[in-house]
């Protein structure tokens, strides 16, 4: 029983920090802000709860597995809202969710040379 | 005077305060209590005890919710993995208007976030009746648009 | 597996920011801070349990809810260069 759980939550660990890896990745990778926010999205759904996830069945009393819990209700909720204010506030200062050349910060390069 | 909703309130603050000190000496718990009822106080004086502020009529209906959104989150996950990771990244990006029939602040705000978390699908602005989304594949945006999350999350929220 | 996960999640955060110093739009860079945010949430969780202390998850609950106040801050100064005092 203890070994099944220490391999599962072992998994759970190791798949989340894989998670963060590639959602860094994606941060690195990806052509323009508005794709860039599905990379960071990542770490906060799939490589966060993986996380969490395999610390709670560690967890050796139970107020630590609560705790683990309240963090990850807290990103639940803040994160999707964090994600959205980034991409409305792009929106709303000129960047184009349709074309990604746009979003290269050239115009912003233009008026420091101004 | 007091409502079910306000007693709900002073008890999940109680319960958070107990939960997160951990120790069971009598008078760090009755400072919980003391303090938990000064946020009640003051949250009362300010009337944000209502359904949005404490929305506590959601939470069975979210029970029936949140199992659908975290396997819908896990399929995306996967999606928006596999474009990460594949050499070429072939993208087909754009954004599109997704209609919204929630009545209700709470709902709406619930529809905006369950988009925005899963991966794939970003919720740019929101109005009364529409949201603006930006999606890695155009796909996530038609699927949206047929509609399967928005009737989700406007039976969650229940009658207007 | 902890201090594998851990190593993982500070290769993660070192990547992050890559492009929060190669921006290029502002946004870019709120952004990956925010990423960076929420991966050190997770560390400072994961070091308290690869050192045995729980007190650290404290920490943790505490910089999840500064790193969400901390994002939001950072994009109202930068679209309105206050933070909302009187004009």
């Amino acid at each position: 029983m203890s070994l099944a759980l220490d391999i599962l939550s072992g998994a759970c660990l190791f798949v989340g920090a894989v998670l963060m890896i590639v959602s860094a990745l994606g941060v690195i990778r990806l052509p323009d802000l508005f794709t860039r926010l599905h990379g960071a999205s990542i770490a906060d759904t799939g490589g966060a709860f993986l996380l969490l996830i395999g610390m709670i069945l560690q967890a050796d009393s139970f107020l630590v597995g609560i705790k683990l819990g309240l963090i990850g209700i807290v990103l639940f909720f803040t994160a999707p809202t964090a994600s959205h204010a980034v991409a409305h506030a792009a929106l709303i200062g000129g960047l184009s969710p349709d074309d990604p050349g746009a979003n290269q910060g050239r115009e912003e390069a233009e008026e420091d040379r101004a | 005077m007091v409502s079910a909703r306000t007693f709900s309130l002073f008890l999940v603050l109680f319960a958070t305060w107990l939960l997160l000190s951990g120790i069971w000496d009598p008078f760090l718990i009755a400072s919980g209590a003391v303090a938990s009822l000064l946020v009640v106080y003051i949250a009362h004086r300010m009337s944000v005890i209502d359904g949005e502020g404490h929305p506590i009529h959601l939470s069975w209906k979210l029970l029936t919710y949140l199992p659908w959104l975290t396997w819908q989150i896990v399929v995306s996950n996967i999606a928006v993995c596999r474009t990460i990771l594949s050499p070429s990244m072939k993208l087909d990006a754009g954004s599109g208007w997704v209609p919204a029939s929630q009545t209700t602040p709470v709902g709406l705000v619930t529809f905006a976030n369950s988009i925005t978390l899963t991966p794939g699908t970003v919720a740019l602005s929101v109005y009364p009746d529409t949201i603006q989304v930006h999606a890695l594949d155009r796909a996530g945006i038609e699927e949206l648009k047929a509609g399967e999350m928005n009737r989700r999350v406007r039976a969650m929220e229940g009658k207007a | 597996m902890f201090s594998l996960a851990t190593l993982l999640v500070v290769i993660a955060m070192a990547m992050t920011l890559i492009r929060a110093v190669r921006g290029p739009t502002p946004y870019d860079r709120i952004l990956a801070v925010n990423v960076h945010g929420t991966m050190t949430v997770l560390l400072i969780a994961l070091a308290g349990f690869l050192t045995d202390r729980p007190d650290f998850l404290d920490l943790s609950l505490a910089y999840a809810l500064l790193n969400f106040v901390g994002t939001l801050a950072a994009l109202k100064f930068f679209k309105h260069g206050h933070l909302g005092e009187e004009q």
